[in-house]
């Protein structure tokens, strides 16, 4: 048997992909919303909800890169030099974002206000960067030969500069969902008001890049609105539909951990939509899966790693999520 | 001065690599460093090791942080300034890279929130395994990147396809590339003395303030017993490695040796300024035969010189000669540590002697500058290539303009002079505070007695202690 090496990877590159979007998503999102904390003690238990694992979150990201690097070469080659600046803003906001978690308490009193600017910056900015990124891969790169062939601000359109807002406004409802969790008393209350504003954002954002990415191009409108492609793919949104109203009861219910889920649900229901629009392209419009991957010995032997390690990895992480499970409390944490 | 894109690419990867590599040689060694704390404390139950476990993991918090911010960067790295490269070695380097990610770093970042926020929620035992998977992952991570590196010095196991793509034949061959072993081994040590030594230098700084502190005494004893041990087997295998370079990269050897004409019976220059241009090292302090005696272990072996290669194969003998001497000058030094260190430990006054203990904290920066010294020598060793021999770093380069690079590089400097500034900063605040309190960097607030906290019962700061 001839397994299709190329389209398995695919799938676990986007998989790993999706567990960043999520997992580092809700990190993110904490960051974006810190500014609507109402005192110290708050900002503190935000931190001390993800300080145990945002490490492993953002690991997803390194094995997208890594992974794209090793199976996707000529994808990887393409992408990073078109999508440069923005890559380069995304890391710029990480490196910001990931010291804080450490700087934030070593900081005196006084000084603290200036670790929660860079957390909330650095969290904006990687937000609203990977969210541009999105938009310019969507939209299309221009490639000649084997290499990237546009000019240093391709990636800017109103549609990317929309798609990295839609990201940013996503992000801040997994982390208010996430702190409904996590916290309880009026500090719940408070991110339980907000996520349902967000929600409400979340949701139109969601159509408009609905609406908008097939005007892009007549291929991914063909596969949403004509028959008979559209009994595949109506299942979506009317899914987005459905998981918005458990949302929405759920945020105005006493559900703690619901809201999050349902949030999580949406971000894996959209993002299948975007890989129906995408497949099977990993530079759109021009290179296939199949054009860009290396060739089956190296697929093969990663593969064959992966296939032990990546259930290793989720064991040990659920694990880690199980140990720091529960309320977060003012006064956790180990500094 | 115009810089082009390539160099302006070079200098940004030798400005984030640099900064980067002083956080994981930092953090392999005080991972095991860590490891072998606990253990300690877990097999004696002695408080001491407890304090200094608790001391060095909030340092290690930092150096890790930064470490992990710093490494993120460079995986992206390779694709937007380096695309012709990543499309050319994906196939063969590429998964390396992704076993690195996928059985060192998650392991890392996976039990890292356990050993630092989860004593009290699993339990020691628990908690020294968390502690032992982390220390496992650093060296591990150690593994594979050295593995990728060391291809780029001495490619093994590959083939050439139809577009230009280094492809695998043979994964064995791939991974243990010729001059993978020694770079390993190294690099390994390396990363042990560096930690050694800065945990040596905090306990000096420590005993030269107060003589009776248990905690200073156990990490400068610790620590000298490694610059001791370690020292001596980093200079033979630092040797083994100049001969495995000797025989598969022989133009990064005649650089380092500042060898313009290939000889016979050569001699060692001990000091020089190889000129490029003219082709000479000039200002030559040498000793005649040891050269050939040290490459070849033979009186009158032949050792070869830059001429024997063409001008545009050449490495910079200017950066690459003093870059190994710093290298192997530091190396020395530390052995001449190590050494006294066993002379006062025999005379029972190791802990006595405040001069010793200066000498000691001076060193204590020394393992980065050797590491990165060593670093500077194997790569600048490495041009006019990506692929030694194969790929020319002017042709690796991606297609992107010179004033792109050029802000990216400006925001790179800026940004890392702050931040890391700050954690270096804040690292040093901690270590200079005493390890014999039990909130070790806090020092405004009121210390605990040493010894009183019940280990088992150790909890944060913030929860009063029954011992209080």
């Amino acid at each position: 048997m001839d397994l299709d090496l190329p389209l398995i990877w695919a799938l676990l590159i986007a998989a790993a992909v999706f567990l960043y979007v999520v997992l580092d998503g809700f990190d993110l999102g904490l960051g974006i919303l810190f500014p609507t904390a109402r005192s110290a003690t708050e900002r503190d238990v935000m931190m001390n909800s993800v300080a145990p694992v945002w490490d492993g979150n953002e690991t997803w990201l390194v094995l997208g890169g890594g992974g794209l690097y090793a199976v996707f070469p000529l994808a990887y080659a393409i992408l990073m030099p078109a999508l440069y600046a923005p890559i380069f803003a995304m890391l710029f906001g990480l490196v910001f974002r990931g010291v804080v978690f450490e700087f934030r308490f070593k900081s005196s009193e006084q000084r603290r206000w200036i670790w929660d600017i860079a957390f909330f910056l650095g969290s904006l900015t990687a937000a609203l960067a990977q969210g541009v990124i999105l938009g310019a891969i969507v939209q299309g790169i221009a490639v000649e030969g084997r290499a990237y062939a546009g000019g240093w601000l391709d990636w800017l359109t109103p549609f990317s500069v929309m798609t990295g807002v839609a990201v940013v406004i996503g992000y801040a409802l997994l982390g208010a969902t996430w702190l409904v969790w996590k916290c309880e008393g009026p500090m719940q209350d408070h991110f339980r008001g907000l996520a349902l504003t967000l929600m409400f954002a979340m949701l139109a954002m969601i159509g408009i890049v609905s609406l908008w990415t097939p005007a892009l191009d007549p291929a991914i409108a063909a596969r949403w609105f004509e028959m008979p492609q559209i009994l595949y793919t109506a299942p979506v949104p009317l899914m987005v539909l459905g998981l918005a109203v458990v949302l929405f009861r759920s945020l105005n219910g006493t559900r703690d951990a619901l809201p999050f889920l349902a949030s999580l649900a949406l971000f894996l229901v959209t993002f299948a939509g975007l890989g129906i629009s995408l497949y099977p392209n990993i530079v759109p419009p021009t290179i296939t899966i199949w054009e860009a991957a290396a060739p089956d010995s190296s697929l093969a032997f990663l593969l064959a790693g992966a296939a032990v390690l990546i259930p290793m990895i989720l064991a040990y992480s659920a694990y880690a999520y199980w140990i720091f499970r529960g309320k977060v409390r003012p006064g956790e944490g180990y500094h | 001065m115009e810089f082009s894109a390539v160099d302006l690419a070079r200098f940004q990867f030798a400005f984030t690599v640099s900064f980067h590599i002083i956080f994981p040689s930092f953090t392999i060694g005080l991972a095991s460093f860590l490891m072998v704390l606990e253990g300690l404390w877990l097999a004696s139950g002695r408080d001491v090791y407890l304090r200094l476990f608790k001391y060095w993991m909030k340092i290690f918090a930092v150096a890790f942080g930064m470490g992990v911010v710093s490494g993120i960067v460079m995986t992206y790295q390779f694709g937007t300034n380096w695309s012709v490269f990543s499309d050319k070695t994906g196939p063969v380097l590429g998964p390396l890279m992704g076993y690195e990610v996928l059985s060192a770093f998650f392991l890392e970042a996976g039990f890292l929130g356990i050993m630092l926020f989860g004593l009290t929620r699993v339990g020691p035992r628990l908690h020294f395994a968390a502690t032992c998977m982390v220390a496992f992952g650093t060296a591990l991570s150690g593994f594979w990147i050295l593995s990728v590196n060391s291809w780029m010095q001495t490619p093994a196991g590959f083939s050439i396809n139809e577009v230009g793509q280094f492809v695998p034949e043979n994964w064995f061959e791939i991974v243990f590339n010729p001059s993978f072993p020694y770079r390993f081994v190294h690099m390994m040590l390396a990363a042990y003395l560096t930690t050694a030594f800065v945990v040596g230098a905090v306990g000096a700084w420590h005993l030269l303030k107060d003589r009776s502190s248990d905690a200073a005494r156990v990490m400068f004893s610790m620590a000298m017993w490694m610059a001791a041990l370690v020292t001596p087997l980093q200079i033979v295998a630092g040797d083994m490695h100049g001969l495995n370079t000797l025989e598969h990269q022989p133009a990064k050897i005649a650089a380092m040796e500042g060898h313009f004409e290939g000889e016979e019976g050569a001699p060692l220059i001990l000091f020089g300024v190889p000129d490029m241009e003219a082709g000479e090292t000039r200002y030559q302090v040498a000793i005649p035969k040891l050269g050939s005696l040290i490459l070849t272990h033979s009186l009158d072996g032949r050792v070869p010189g830059l001429n024997d290669f063409p001008p545009e194969d050449r490495p910079n003998a200017t950066i690459v000669f003093f870059s190994f001497r710093v290298m192997v000058g530091i190396g020395f030094a530390m052995l001449g540590i190590g050494l006294l260190s066993l002379y006062l430990r025999a005379k029972g006054r190791l802990y006595d002697t405040p001069l010793f203990h200066k000498l000691a904290l001076a060193m204590g920066p020394t393992g980065f500058i050797a590491v990165l010294a060593g670093w500077i020598t194997t790569e600048v060793g490495r041009q006019p290539f990506t692929v030694y021999g194969l790929l020319r770093t002017s042709d690796s380069i991606s297609p992107v303009d010179a004033p792109a690079v050029a802000t990216s590089l400006l925001v790179f400097i800026v940004v890392y002079f702050i931040v890391f500034g700050i954690g270096t900063f804040y690292m040093l605040r901690s270590m200079a505070a005493p390890p014999d309190s039990g909130d070790a960097d806090l020092g405004g607030e009121p210390t605990r007695a040493a010894g009183v906290t019940p280990a088992f019962a150790y909890r944060d700061k913030t929860t009063p202690s029954p011992a209080e």
